[in-house]
Parts: structure tokens; C-alpha cells; sequence
């Protein structure tokens, strides 16, 4: 069973997002980044599958900067076998839409029984390059699974994703790309072992040349292009009614009926 | 991390020997001890993040825990175990993840930030209980129990202190008398760190009081063996889930071949074995001190008096830098001790610099949090008080801070 987990580095969630001056991009100094949580779930997932069925490999994949190889080394450590470095200045700047077909020119030289993602990357929130990526590749694809389970023949996969007020489950003829969704699995934390292990294995960089990708291929493929980034309105400081209890209420009833407009 | 922000590998001396055009330093292990590349590697990194985030997710929610109730927290030892935290620098060869000292030190630092008495059972392990059966075990001792104590499946505990014989470690009363094959024990150790949950003990004797420290062994000690008992369990002060107790040897029959090193090595061992322990130690301080420092820049910043957070006043700024001074200066001293010997290099001194400042660092660090929690702190209701009491034993326990005083003494004069 040969597993390929599609991964992003992110900023850590607790880190304080600020936006460059020209709002182009966000203040990159001081961030921590981190392997996007929801990617943790799909790798851990992976290299569980691996583990039930005792045999398989489980490869990594990332497009983006040279710094993303941490998060590639992260995967590693927690048990993943091989990785794949997507870096190249001539990615910079895709959309989820250009992401999704880079990855898929790649995993198309691979081979693969499941493709696993996380359900969104944290930072950008878009939840587009798994569905892009199995519309690219022809494959099906089921979003936000909170359970996988092989079929005994392994040609075949059961799931499970949380509704409104019901689980469905479904069952997918593979290869498949799932995207994951909280509850998956509780990831584990690499071991000492596993960190030195990382050291010994091997992170292949692809560059856009091997793809026959050019760097204005990328502009095209690009359909949406960030104009710009601007910080969240502040919240308006609270209002505080002062007085006798009997006219505060008449004032905050008035407030909320006209202002507010909830009651 | 300890990016001190020179060139790899400046040597200081160097520089101020160019700088004042004169050499007067005394000390004959300058460059050695100067030498300054504090930079992580890219494991000890990894190393450092592993540790930080399982222990604040999985080990401080239940410190207080484990604290009130002075349970041994094996629920913790098991996910430690999980991790090859119960076996950091022991080769892989014999079931250890193999690393260095300083990845050890990163570790004890993670953990006891988290939770002071999984750092101290941690550090025992394997400063304590691996270091010795590696460094003075033969190939059997080290084939028979350090896989064990490695995968964390079996508690090491490392028995040295008596009721009459702490800092005067020579002046211990337990006896050993060879007898056929096996030698046959008497006598009492106390505050044995580890020994409620633990079954291998380093534990020493003297075969002859008259010689003094040259009469010392090192025995490796089952628990099963007959008439050896683990005693009463220590109400402490702190560290309290650290599972103190006393031990006591009533012709306690020990195979000769569980003897660590030969007759009269004990005393050697059992220094050997505290030179790299109390790097353990403080490095447990430095996760003290910056817990206490991590809680009172919580704190200071949420608490609000005269209408405004207390981090606004500068004598609450003053009390935060103080500990932040401190307590790098205490991880440099550490990180530099723990780099010497991974080199290869002398370390005693600085290991006991080392300890000596960490656990000075961590009380006072302690004392300042309480302060800056007021009433507040003085409660359960905040995990300070549990740390002002953690942080006092560094002081105490694996030679108090008066003896590494005269540890770094002697090294000074000679």
C-alpha cells in the first residue's frame, strides 16, 4: 500500500499574524512554523494505515520554500519513509489551483493507493488543493474524513465525515484522495529515535524544470492572484451603561432593540 | 536558541588576550572552557520542540496532580518511555536513542518545566541508574539491564545517601561482607529518588569501614533479591512524586557478579557517576526557573491593580528581568558543561558551576514568582508555590550547593 500525504508548512497558530507595510504578505520574522495541524492528522493516519496492514511506504510531499523542509523533516521523524521537496522560485506566488496541479504532476510519476491531506491549511483557509488535486489526477475524493479503513482486498476504502446531525459513511473504490478533518487520529510525537532516523532519510527536491513547468506556466496556471492583505477591522470597545439598575435596564433594552437589533 | 551571536567557534580568551595584549589567566583549561559555539543542531532543535510540546500537553496538566497526591506518575514514564526519553544517551546497541549530552540536558530542561518530579525520575534514570552500568558495567551488566532501564520497561534508582552519611558519602555504615558467592548486605539508604516504582538499584556498600572511601563497591541490586525492602515512602517538600523512600538491607544476598567495577571502585563510581548526574539536576533547575518565569509574565500581564496590568510597574519589570538574566546565564553555564563533555573535554567544574548557579537561579526565580503572584501565589490555586518548592531541592540533592562550592574550589587552587 503506497500512501502519499500532500503536507504545508504553516505559521504556528498561537503566532501574532502581522501584514508587511505594502500588505502584500505577512511579517515573516519572529514566526514560528509549524506542520499545519490538519496535516498532522493525515500523516499520522498514513503511517497508522502502514502500521494495521504491515507493510506500505509513506511519502511525504510539499511544495514550498527551502524552509518547508522542516516540516518534510517533522513528518520524517514521526515515522513517514520518504519525502518530496517541490522547491522552486518558479512556484512562487500559485494559487490553490496551481499548487494542486504542480503536486499532481509530480504524484503522477509515483506510484499511490490513497492521497491524504489535511482538510485546509490553517494559514490561508482556502480547502481547495485536495479537491483540485483529485479533479487533476481523475481520482474520487472524499473531504473531511474522521475514520479510514481499508478493505481486506485493499482495493477498496471506507470512511467516515461528520454531517449535520448524522456520519456518513462512505465507501470509495481506491486510489482516492481524503482530506482530514479533526478527530482523525491523535498524532503522535516523534521519538528521539525517529528524530535521528529523519537524519537518514532521503528528501528528494523536484524542481519545475523536471516537470516541464516554466516560471510563466505558473503565472498562467495561476487563475487567482492575491491583490492584497489588510488587517481585521478592531472591535469597537464596549459600552458601559452606568446609573440606577431600573434605568440602565430601560437603557440596554433600547440599546439591543434599536442599535444592536437583536431583540 | 543560545545564539550568543559570534562567529562559530570564537574563542573569548583569545580575543581578550589580543584586546589587552596580555595573558594572565591562571586557569590551564582556558580554551577548552571558552570556547563558544552554543548554536543547536538541527536534532537538538527538533529535540528541544518534541519535548516542549509533549510535556506541556501531556505532562503539566496533571503536575498538581501528581504533586498533591505523591503518586508515582507511571502514566507519564510510559509515554516518556514511548519517546526514548527513558534512555536518551545510551547507545542504540543496548536499546538507547544514543545521543549527546546536551540533547539530554534540553530534554531534563523540557520536562521539568512541565513537571519537576517527571524531571527528576527522568534525569535518575539516566544520569543515575544508565550513566554507571554503561560507563563501569562489563558487557553482561550492560546486556542484562541497560535494555531494560532504556525502553523505560524497569525504574533504575541509584542508592548512595544514609541516614548518617550524606555530603560525607565515605563515612557510609552499610556493610558488605563477601560470603561464598555472593556477597551479603546490611544496612539503611534513604531518600532514594525513583525506588518506590524502581527495580535495579546502584546501590553501595563498604567492604572494610577502616579503608574509608577505598572500601566502597557498587552493586547492582534486584529487587527480588532476598532481604532487600523498599522502606517507608519520604513526605516531601517538593518533588513529591518522585517516589522517595528509604531501603533497607537485611543480609541482603547479592551474587558477586553484580559487583560494578571492582572491590573499592564504589567511591570513584559514585563521583563519577554525580559529576555528570548534577547536570541532570540543572538542567531540572533551568526548567524550574523558567516555568516560574513563563507563570509571573502570565500573570503580570493579565493581574490588574490601580486600573493597569502589574508588568506596567518597574518593580515587577525589575523582579521578571532579574530571572531572565539569570536564567540564561544558568542554561549557558549548562549548555557549556554539557558541550565539554561531549567533546570530550574536562566538564567538573562547570558541571558544578553549572548546578551550583542553576538551583540558586531556580529558588530565587521561585521566591520572585510568588511575589509577583501576591496572595495568589501564596495558593494552590497557582502552580508557583508547587515550583518554589520543586526548585528548593536542586539545592540539596545531588550535592548540596555548599559542595559544589568546594568542588569549584579545588578545581581553582589546585
Amino acid at each position: 500500500m503506497k500512501i502519499i500525504v500532500c503536507i504545508k508548512q504553516v505559521p504556528d497558530t498561537e503566532a501574532q499574524i502581522k501584514i508587511n507595510s505594502d500588505g502584500s504578505g505577512i511579517v515573516a520574522e519572529g514566526i514560528k512554523w509549524v506542520l499545519n495541524p490538519y496535516d498532522e492528522f493525515a500523516v499520522e493516519e498514513a503511517i497508522r494505515v502502514k502500521e494495521r496492514l504491515k507493510e506500505g511506504e509513506v511519502t511525504v510531499i510539499t511544495l514550498g520554500s527551502q524552509q518547508a523542509k522542516e516540516a518534510l523533516r517533522a513528518c520524517l521523524a514521526m515515522g513517514a519513509d520518504k519525502a518530496v521537496h517541490l522547491a522552486d522560485e518558479a512556484f512562487t506566488g500559485a494559487d490553490s489551483g496551481a499548487t494542486a496541479l504542480i503536486l499532481s504532476l509530480a504524484i503522477k510519476n509515483m506510484e499511490y493507493d490513497i492521497i491524504l491531506c489535511g482538510k485546509q491549511a490553517v494559514d490561508g483557509d482556502m480547502a481547495q488543493v485536495g479537491s483540485s488535486l483529485a479533479e487533476f489526477l481523475d481520482m474520487p475524493f472524499v473531504s473531511n474524513i474522521t475514520k479510514l479503513e481499508i478493505s481486506a482486498d485493499k482495493k477498496s476504502a471506507k470512511v467516515q465525515r461528520e454531517t449535520e446531525g448524522a456520519s456518513e459513511i462512505i465507501e470509495s473504490t481506491l486510489p482516492a484522495v481524503f482530506s482530514a478533518q479533526k478527530g482523525l487520529n491523535e498524532p503522535r510525537y516523534a521519538s528521539l529515535m525517529g528524530i535521528m532516523q529523519a537524519k537518514k532519510k532521503e528528501i528528494k527536491e523536484i524542481k519545475a524544470q523536471d516537470l516541464g513547468i516554466e516560471k510563466e506556466t505558473v503565472k498562467q496556471m495561476s487563475k487567482m492572484h492575491l491583490l492584497k492583505f489588510s488587517p481585521p477591522t478592531q472591535r469597537p470597545p464596549g459600552r458601559m451603561i452606568q446609573g440606577e439598575p431600573r434605568d440602565t435596564a430601560i437603557e440596554l433594552v433600547k440599546l439591543l432593540h434599536e442599535e444592536a437589533k437583536v431583540i | 536558541m543560545a545564539d550568543l551571536g559570534l562567529q562559530n567557534k570564537v574563542v573569548v580568551g583569545e580575543l581578550a588576550l589580543r584586546k589587552s595584549g596580555k595573558a594572565s589567566f591562571a586557569t590551564t583549561s582556558f580554551k577548552e572552557a571558552y570556547e563558544m559555539d552554543f548554536n543547536l543542531n538541527e536534532d537538538q532543535l527538533m529535540i528541544q520542540e518534541m519535548v516542549h510540546k509533549f510535556a506541556e500537553k501531556e505532562l503539566a496538566p496533571r503536575a498538581a496532580h501528581y504533586d498533591k497526591t505523591m503518586e508515582f506518575p507511571w502514566e507519564n514514564v510510559k509515554k516518556l518511555a514511548g519517546l526514548n526519553l527513558m534512555g536518551i544517551t545510551v547507545p542504540p546497541e543496548y536499546g538507547g536513542a544514543g545521543l549527546d549530552s546536551l540533547s539530554y540536558c534540553i530534554a531534563i530542561e523540557e520536562i521539568s518545566r512541565a513537571c519537576a518530579s517527571t524531571g527528576v525520575i527522568t534525569a535518575v534514570q539516566n544520569s543515575l541508574a544508565e550513566f554507571p552500568l554503561y560507563k563501569f558495567g562489563n558487557e553482561d551488566h550492560k546486556k542484562k539491564y541497560l535494555p531494560l532501564l532504556a525502553s523505560g520497561e524497569k525504574i533504575g534508582a541509584y542508592a548512595l545517601t544514609e541516614p548518617n552519611s550524606g555530603s560525607d558519602a565515605a563515612g557510609m555504615e552499610t556493610t558488605a561482607v563477601a560470603h561464598e558467592d555472593h556477597y551479603i548486605l546490611n544496612g539503611v539508604k534513604t531518600f532514594i529518588t525513583n525506588s518506590i516504582a524502581a527495580e535495579i538499584f546502584l546501590l553501595y556498600a563498604t567492604v572494610n569501614k577502616s579503608l574509608g572511601h577505598k572500601g566502597i563497591c557498587c552493586f547492582i541490586i534486584e529487587k527480588n533479591f532476598p532481604g532487600f525492602k523498599v522502606g517507608k515512602k519520604e513526605e516531601m517538600m517538593g518533588v513529591r512524586a518522585s517516589g522517595t523512600c528509604q531501603l533497607i538491607l537485611e543480609n541482603c544476598r547479592v551474587p558477586k557478579e553484580n559487583i560494578l567495577g571492582a572491590e573499592g571502585d564504589g567511591f570513584k563510581i559514585a563521583m563519577t557517576t554525580l559529576d555528570v548526574g548534577r547536570m541532570g539536576i540543572a538542567a531540572q533547575a533551568v526548567g524550574i526557573a523558567q516555568a516560574c518565569m513563563d507563570q509571573s509574565i502570565k500573570y503580570a500581564k493579565e493581574r490588574k491593580q490601580f486600573n493597569q496590568p502589574i508588568s506596567s510597574f518597574q518593580l515587577v519589570q525589575a523582579m521578571l528581568v532579574e530571572m531572565a538574566v539569570k536564567i540564561d546565564a544558568a542554561r549557558l553555564l549548562l549548555y557549556r558543561a554539557a558541550k565539554l563533555r561531549d567533546e570530550g573535554a574536562k566538564f567538573v567544574k562547570e558541571s558544578s558551576m553549572a548546578k551550583w548557579f542553576s538551583s540558586e537561579t531556580a529558588m530565587e526565580c521561585a521566591i520572585k514568582a510568588v511575589q509577583i503572584h501576591g496572595g495568589y501565589g501564596y495558593t494552590t490555586e497557582y502552580p508557583v508555590e508547587r515550583l518554589m518548592r520543586d526548585a528548593k531541592v536542586t539545592q540539596i540533592y545531588e550535592g548540596t550547593s555548599e559542595i559544589q562550592k568546594l568542588v569549584i574550589a579545588r578545581n581553582l587552587l589546585g
